[in-house]
């Protein structure tokens, strides 16, 4: 069934408008991709799914159900759950700290402390740690195991491979397989388009606030990714 | 004579225990959400005139009246928050230090319009002049003593609470990045009432157990507030036993700066808070803060 | 593409007015010892005093964004000041007004020098603790009256509708002076870089605004109007006492008169002032009521005005009589600064 659905939807920051009358669907248990380049708009429209920004209630549907505009932490107990740009690990809390907080919300579901520490033994090593004392790569995995610690129904995953080598990338995709594999809808935002089709059923390219491009991967040619993207 | 300067420290340390009490509610609300609560004082003194009413209408005992008004007042911290404080959020500092300013302001006149400057003090029956020998002519006070217990009690209980909790990891990851604490479904606007909630109910146990050990008026609010600051600066911010120290620091300099001259007491305390200020300024036990 | 031709506007229609009007007002204060009796004239001062602390108030929070809760200890050190130039140095005790203010300028640097180690809350609860060590000092010293207190004695010679003339038109004079300063200072350029630290303090550092400095100016600049203003208050009321001259009370006016009539203007101050006297004056009889009244309607409008009663007036038709922002003419449109949205 369709789990999310945007229809419609357009953000302002103040007077400037971010987001031009975006439509955008993912069905459950999809990988759906979200390419642009910078100032695209892509991390806006994650945001306003995950009710960060305010939008008109019906903007955005979420099990059939108008969500927009509700605020963030009443989206988490829905199961919509955003893994920040730029990681926004708490310094003030360890890695165990971290991820426990993910877990504020109490969702039931499959995801547990140690299963996340299973996916990421790296994090395990590291618990008592303060969470800012970890690499760019390995703050990212907190990132994500602290999503994942709500249970989420929609996992939003902003810019995933920001300002992390290629290595490290991998082993992230890896993981994002993982979930994904689980049955998890997973909406990934990244600029790293070669890692990131392979995985996702659907793909949207966003330039300057619109939907450039909408379709499978398989059925989309480089050209018209490249053209989407860049509007050449 | 060393006797004599050795009760006043002790003397000093107890007072500590007080001032500490009073200087946790202010450090909680830093901590959490940045507000300094200018009526942090006031409403100490509110506290207090709460339990005068409920010990004159009531006949409890005082410490009694405290299982009645802290709760009471942990409530109006909760309502304080949650209508008009949270309201103020994300528009600068400004707003919450004229506000709150004007509460202490509004909170003072009131209680002098309702129980005009008469000074009052809250009796426990006894215990607040039995002391403890301890022997070679020294005695401190059963009362003090209690204070500085209680004090040490509820430091503990919260540093658990923020170190172990739920609320508490809660608490210290909406202090760090509010947007993102949200995001791990965190109601910030709630969270502030509960912290709100909590120092003001710490504050009333601060208010009682001064109305105990001395006079108080409608006016008296202020000088907590600052005490209360001070304590919490010598210490350095962010630590929850610094504020002890800090506590304990400035209560002996005030004994002992009164025991020299009478009138110097209080000053003393502030000159020390001053020198502290200068050469330490981050305070004895600053914890320092690491940036994400 | 060609340069678009545009102009810099700083005067408007209304200021143009306002500035007539205002020369009119003068005309009539100028003229009051005159036709008015000596009450009136006393509560002019009064009402000056409280004006000129509330526009030194509002540079201070408004504009540098430094929330001050302690300046009663300028209020304190320029009456305590005046009494010992007057009495003791035998200076004319009008001429000691302004030199009051300078001797307060003076305390204020290593003051400073402690509170601008804080910021923000505590930096408000800094000041105020300076203030009462301030009042403690000088409670505890003998030379200065204890705390008790002193009286003025050095206008005791005069004629007493001499000394009430002379004190009125004195503060007649530092009330546009300070007026005139803070506007000038405004509609300089450090007052834009002061409102550029306003807006955001680390952009204004990027484009070369040396904030330290400007917050240290405007600091020292507030505590010598203030020490002005503190000696021509006791130079009206003749004695002076550290718990008067150092209450909290004269923060708590200047606060709700700034707060409720609108801060960051220069307007919000003259209409707080008006209300407050006119507040006082019909409760006057209802003892603490008063002030309930003004902490509370500066609690109310904080939150749902914060620009207050002046800045309801100025965004509805869009009034200043006092302009300090610049508007780009471009063309034959006019583009003028929006406040920013809160």
């Amino acid at each position: 069934m369709t789990l999310l659905s945007v229809r419609g939807l357009s953000a302002f920051y103040g007077s400037f408008q971010a987001l031009f009358d975006i439509s955008l669907e993912a069905e459950e248990g999809e990988t759906v991709a979200v390419i642009g380049a910078n100032g695209a708009g892509k991390t806006t429209m994650l945001r306003t799914i995950a009710g960060v920004l305010p939008v008109p209630a019906s903007a955005v549907r979420f099990e059939g159900a108008p969500v927009g505009g509700r605020p963030a932490h009443e989206l988490v107990d829905r199961g919509i759950v955003l893994v920040p740009e730029g990681r926004r690990i708490f310094p003030s809390l360890t890695v165990e700290e971290n991820l426990r907080v993910g877990a504020y919300r109490a969702r039931p579901g499959r995801w547990t402390l140690a299963r996340v520490y299973a996916l990421f033994p790296r994090l395990a090593e590291r618990s008592r740690q303060p969470g800012t004392n970890l690499s760019g790569g390995e703050q990212q995995m907190l990132a994500i195991g602290r999503g994942l610690m709500a249970n989420p129904r929609l996992l939003l995953v902003d810019e995933i491979s920001l300002g992390l080598a290629p290595l490290v990338v991998q082993e992230l995709y890896r993981v994002l397989r993982t979930i994904a594999g689980e049955g998890t809808t997973t909406l990934v935002v990244d600029q790293n388009v070669s890692q990131i089709l392979p995985l996702a059923q659907r793909v949207y390219c966003l330039r300057k606030g619109a939907v450039s491009l909408e379709g499978r991967p398989a059925e989309l040619t480089r050209a018209r990714i490249a053209a989407a993207y860049f509007g050449v | 004579m060393t006797v004599a300067w050795v009760d006043t420290v002790l003397q000093g340390l107890l007072l500590g225990g007080l001032y500490a009490l009073f200087a946790t509610g202010l450090s909680l609300i830093f901590g959490v959400m940045r507000i300094v609560n200018l009526a942090h004082g006031d409403l100490s003194i509110l506290a207090a005139f709460l339990a005068v009413v409920v010990v004159e209408t009531l006949g409890l005992n005082p410490f009694l009246a405290l299982v009645l008004v802290a709760p009471l007042m942990a409530a109006l911290g909760y309502a304080l928050q949650t209508l008009v404080l949270n309201r103020l959020l994300g528009q600068g500092i400004l707003p919450p230090i004229l506000v709150t300013f004007g509460f202490s302001i509004i909170i003072q006149n009131a209680l002098l319009e309702t129980f005009s400057a008469d000074s009052r003090r809250l009796n426990p029956g006894g215990i607040e002049t039995a002391s403890l020998a301890l022997g070679s002519g020294l005695a401190i006070g059963w009362f003090p003593f209690i204070t500085l217990a209680v004090a040490v009690l509820i430091l503990v209980s919260l540093q658990l609470l923020i170190s172990r909790m739920s609320v508490g990891r809660a608490f210290r990851a909406t202090s760090d990045d509010q947007e993102t604490a949200e995001l791990m479904g965190i109601d910030n606007r709630r969270l502030y009432g509960l912290a709100m909630a909590l120092s003001l109910g710490i504050v009333a146990v601060a208010g009682v157990f001064l109305g105990i050990r001395t006079t108080f008026t409608f006016s008296s609010g202020p000088d907590r507030l600052l005490f209360a600051f001070e304590a919490v600066i010598i210490g350095g911010l962010g630590s929850l036993w610094g504020t002890l120290v800090g506590g304990a620091v400035l209560g002996v300099a005030q004994t002992v700066g009164a025991k020299m001259s009478p009138g110097w007491g209080i000053l003393t305390g502030h000159l020390v808070f001053l020198a502290v200020l200068l050469l330490r300024p981050q305070g004895l036990f600053a914890k320092a803060r690491r940036s994400a | 593409m060609e340069p678009a031709r545009f102009r810099i506007e700083r005067t408007t229609g209304a200021s143009r007015g306002g500035l007539a009007c205002a020369g009119l007002a003068l005309i009539v204060l100028a003229s009051l010892p005159a036709w008015g009796g000596p009450s009136s004239m006393r509560i002019l001062v009064e009402f000056i005093a409280l004006l000129v602390l509330a526009q030194m108030w509002n540079l201070l929070a408004g504009y540098a964004g430094l929330v001050s809760i302690g300046q009663q200890a300028y209020v304190g050190l320029g009456g305590y000041a005046l009494i010992v130039l007057a009495d003791d140095l035998g200076v004319n005790p009008f001429l000691a007004v302004p030199l009051a203010g300078v001797i307060t300028a003076v305390f204020a640097l290593p003051t400073a020098a402690l509170v601008f180690r804080f910021h923000g809350g505590y930096f408000a609860v800094g000041t105020w603790a300076i203030a009462e060590v301030y009042r403690l000092l000088i409670a505890n010293t003998p030379v200065l009256g204890r705390g008790s207190g002193r009286t003025l004695k050095a206008v005791f010679p005069l004629a007493r509708e001499t000394r009430e003339v002379t004190t009125y038109v004195l503060a007649l004079a530092i009330g546009v002076v300070a007026l005139v300063a803070v506007y000038a200072f405004l509609r300089s350029r450090y007052g834009l870089g002061l409102m550029a630290i306003r807006d955001s303090e680390p952009a204004s550092e990027t484009l070369g605004v040396d904030v330290f400095r400007t917050k240290l100016v405007v600091y020292l600049g507030v505590a010598f109007g203030t020490g002005v203003t503190g000696a021509l208050i006791y130079l009206n009321l003749l004695r002076i006492s550290p718990d008067a001259a150092f209450s909290i009370n004269w923060t708590a006016y200047t606060i709700f008169i700034v707060v409720i009539g609108g801060l960051g203007s220069l307007e919000g101050p003259l209409v707080g002032t008006a209300l407050f006297f006119v507040v006082r004056e019909l409760l006057s009889d209802y003892g603490a009521w008063y002030m309930i009244l003004l902490g509370g309607l500066a609690v109310g409008v904080m939150l749902a005005y914060p620009r207050g009663l002046w800045g309801i007036v100025a965004e509805r038709w869009d009034l200043h009589f006092f302009p300090i922002q610049r508007r780009v003419r471009l063309g034959e449109e006019e583009f003028a600064p929006r406040p920013p949205a809160r």
